[in-house]
């Protein structure tokens, strides 16, 4: 038996992490904020070069066809660096709603220039797990009309977008009828948009049902979870470094147990985090019966986790923690953005209930 | 990342399985202490090999090749069957594996094997009124006076004193050296002269433990574990172990599964209990928590099989979260059954023999024993993150 990460996914997060810390330190995090640039082309270049696009992408495709843990070993080098790049739509849940439900020939078209980062596809799935402010797309002969909010990846080249009843429609972005509005949110990060569509033509993904949905969701959650994990990790880093320099009564401030306990609480309920964010990772793949449940679950323990770490790391920052000089709040609003999208997790907890049979 | 069973290891579970299948009906009941049941079934488990696994033989026990992934296996599917994986308590869970790393051949061949079948009950003499969480100022003095130590002193929190034939005991041998390098481990019997025993009734309303008195009590010079005033040495290599055994993450998931079908076979107002979307909602909760600690055991499992994986800080955070943890969910067990959560001793209402109630203190109990939370937090703080220590207080 071995509960861990092998070697090859050490390396991976190892060279992922030397990227981003030499091209995308927090000041570069920053300008990505402040300009609203959308897409950082130069860090995009990068991660292809890392092959991170192509990674769930089959080797018949010209990807590496890795597995979903391997995805969430990249999610949590991201959220540890609170990079401001597309993935979870783009190089997770899309290129596994095509593997599940797309023609070969979609699969043709579409995988390739997904693995080489040439095409970025977004994804219009929030409808899926709660639609909101009366949003929803319909779809009648073979036309798109509607509204979904909330759309991840937002700048990209292409959308996968679900219709009410669990079709999936892949819409290109400057397809006659489309309009695209970029919605504003505390996570300047990671942009996302609203599609407003009017008799768009779509191309529809043969195989989607509710159980694709379904996948597509779930695989989605691990890795959202596993980006807060590498996040919540980070925040609980710079808590524990501060700590240690900080001093306050003629003491570092990491001296007192009023701050040790806080961090050691943070750190006794992530590290067990850990652990689920793998195992859930791994059963995406390799215990299928588990993996809905897991999903649910991962995301829902890694958002209540998460949220409470940020509170505290900030709080162990004193009055700096609060400030936008030292930045801990981009962290701060990664954890919030995870755990809003794709289901919150009261919502998650009532869907692992529903998976046990456990109510109606 | 590989969680399957090996050939062997798959074999092994069926075997197990059938092993339960066949004789789970012979298994004593939880929580019942050392009965004759009892101790048939542990003699029927170190025959079968599924307890006392890795003790040799000739000290009594299975003799099996180290493994514990076997051990993994036989403590899931026990576990699963609500079957009693064999007698516990202090002497064969801590006595036993200190014995058998820092014992003598002839303290080996004496006490090994008549406390693994529960023929000699030991309990523990560590704390004392004013020695608790500073462990290590503990002022029981023994005084050799030619072939014999003389005891003089005080312990409290000795659970099973009452019942127990001897004690495993630090005391103060060296008075005028550094703290942790005064103590030594002593063993004797608890009826030699000198030593009484008062019941302590805690808050389930049992005398789960007791004070110990030592008025000259003479015990001979060769009952000591280990040298001179490498007794506080002596009594760390089991530590940790006691701290992980107080939260097994599986019998957390065995408690949690009880719950639900509480949940599910009772009513409140005519609606069954797990359709009440608050108690649903801090079910999953739970849920979730009991997986995560689950998932952390199987990591701290393979770090010992996988030389060069760290899951030293995942190993710290156990007992602090899986007591804290069971407290909760037989706190919800309570709230769930509203007014008959109080039900308590001889209510014709009251569930599971009082279970609920007794566990949700018994892990208060917990919480607070085997090194506070505060304690774990603060070896969390310090061992596992670095954050320096309480200014005065000295090195470790």
């Amino acid at each position: 038996m071995q509960f861990g990460l092998s070697s090859e996914q050490t390396l991976l997060q190892d060279s992922l992490a030397q990227f981003l810390s030499d091209q995308a330190p927090l000041a570069r995090v920053r300008q990505f904020a402040e300009r609203d640039e959308g897409r950082a082309t130069d860090l995009i270049v990068g991660l292809t070069e890392l092959g991170v696009p192509a990674l769930l992408v089959p080797e018949a495709h010209g990807g590496l066809g890795l597995a979903p843990l391997d995805a969430c070993v990249v999610a949590e080098v991201l959220g540890r660096f609170v990079a401001p790049l597309p993935f979870v739509a783009s190089m997770v849940m899309v290129p596994t709603a095509l593997l599940l439900a797309a023609s070969p020939g979609q699969q043709q078209d579409w995988l390739g220039r997904i693995a080489t980062g040439q095409t970025l596809v977004g994804a219009a799935l929030s409808e899926l797990c709660g639609a909101r402010q009366g949003a929803g797309v319909n779809c009648r002969d073979g036309k798109l009309n509607g509204r979904a909010l909330f759309v991840l990846d937002f700048e990209a080249d292409a959308y996968l977008v679900a219709d009410s009843n669990c079709g999936l429609h892949l819409v290109a972005a400057d397809a006659p009828g489309l309009t695209r509005q970029g919605l504003e949110t505390v996570d300047r990060t990671r942009p996302i948009g609203e599609l407003i569509l009017a008799d768009v033509a779509a191309e529809p993904l043969p195989g989607a049902n509710t159980q694709v949905c379904q996948q597509v969701l779930d695989i989605g959650r691990v890795v959202l979870a596993a980006d807060t994990l590498g996040a919540a990790q980070a925040m609980l880093d710079q808590a524990v470094a501060y700590a240690q320099q900080r001093e306050q009564f003629g003491r570092v401030i990491g001296s007192f147990q009023a701050v040790k306990h806080m961090c050691a609480e943070m750190a006794a309920h992530l590290e067990p985090s850990r652990a689920f964010v793998w195992y859930a990772g791994h059963a995406l793949r390799d215990k299928p019966d588990e993996a809905h449940l897991l999903a649910c679950h991962v995301k829902a323990h890694l958002s209540e986790v998460g949220q409470a770490l940020a509170k505290s790391a900030t709080e162990v920052h004193g009055g700096m923690g609060f400030t936008d000089l030292l930045g801990l709040h981009y962290w701060f609003k990664r954890i919030g953005f995870n755990r809003q999208m794709l289901g919150t997790p009261e919502r998650l907890r009532l869907e692992a209930a529903r998976a046990q049979a456990l109510t109606n | 990342m590989d969680l399957t069973d090996g050939p062997e290891h798959q074999a092994f579970r069926a075997e197990v399985r059938a092993f339960l299948a066949k004789h789970k009906d012979q298994a004593p009941p939880p929580g019942r202490g050392l009965s004759d049941q009892a101790r048939t079934w542990q003699r029927l488990l170190i025959n079968h090999g599924y307890t006392a696994r890795a003790v040799p033989k000739v000290y009594g026990g299975a003799g099996q090749a180290p493994d514990m992934l076997k051990g993994r296996i036989i403590a899931e599917e026990f576990a699963k069957a609500g079957a009693s994986t064999g007698l516990g308590g202090q002497g064969v869970s801590m006595l036993v594996p200190t014995l058998l790393e820092l014992g003598t051949e002839e303290q080996k061949q004496q006490f090994i094997a008549p406390t693994l079948v529960g023929d000699m009950v030991w309990c523990q003499g560590y704390s004392e009124p004013g020695a608790g969480s500073d462990l290590a100022s503990l002022r029981t003095s023994a005084v050799l006076d030619g072939g014999h130590w003389v005891i003089n002193g005080q312990k409290i929190w000795t659970s099973t004193a009452h019942l127990a034939h001897w004690m495993f005991c630090l005391v103060r041998t060296e008075p005028d050296a550094p703290k942790h390098k005064g103590i030594s481990f002593l063993l004797f019997r608890m009826d030699t002269p000198g030593i009484e025993v008062r019941p302590l009734v805690d808050m389930t309303m049992k005398a789960n433990f007791n004070e110990v008195f030592f008025s000259d009590v003479r015990v001979p010079a060769e009952q000591i574990v280990g040298r001179r005033g490498e007794g506080w040495f002596v009594a760390n290599v089991i530590l940790k172990n006691e701290r992980d055994s107080l939260a097994d993450p599986n019998q957390a998931a065995a408690r949690l599964q009880a719950l639900t079908e509480i949940m599910k076979s009772e009513t409140v107002d005519g609606q069954c209990l797990i359709d009440q979307p608050q108690f649903l909602d801090r079910l999953m909760r739970l849920q979730a928590r009991v997986m995560a600690m689950q998932f952390n055991d199987l990591r701290v499992l393979s770090s010992r099989l996988n030389p060069g994986q760290d899951a030293s800080l995942a190993r710290m955070v156990v007992k602090l979260q899986g007591t804290e943890l069971r407290h909760e969910i037989e706190g919800l067990a309570i709230d769930v059954m509203g007014e008959g959560g109080l039900a308590y001793g001889a209510n014709p209402y009251v569930r599971d023999q009082g279970s609920w109630q007794a566990t949700y203190m018994f892990y208060l109990g917990l919480i607070i024993g085997g090194g506070t939370s505060q304690i774990q937090k603060n070896i969390i703080g310090e061992r596992g993150l670095g954050l320096p220590r309480e200014p005065g207080l000295g090195a470790r």
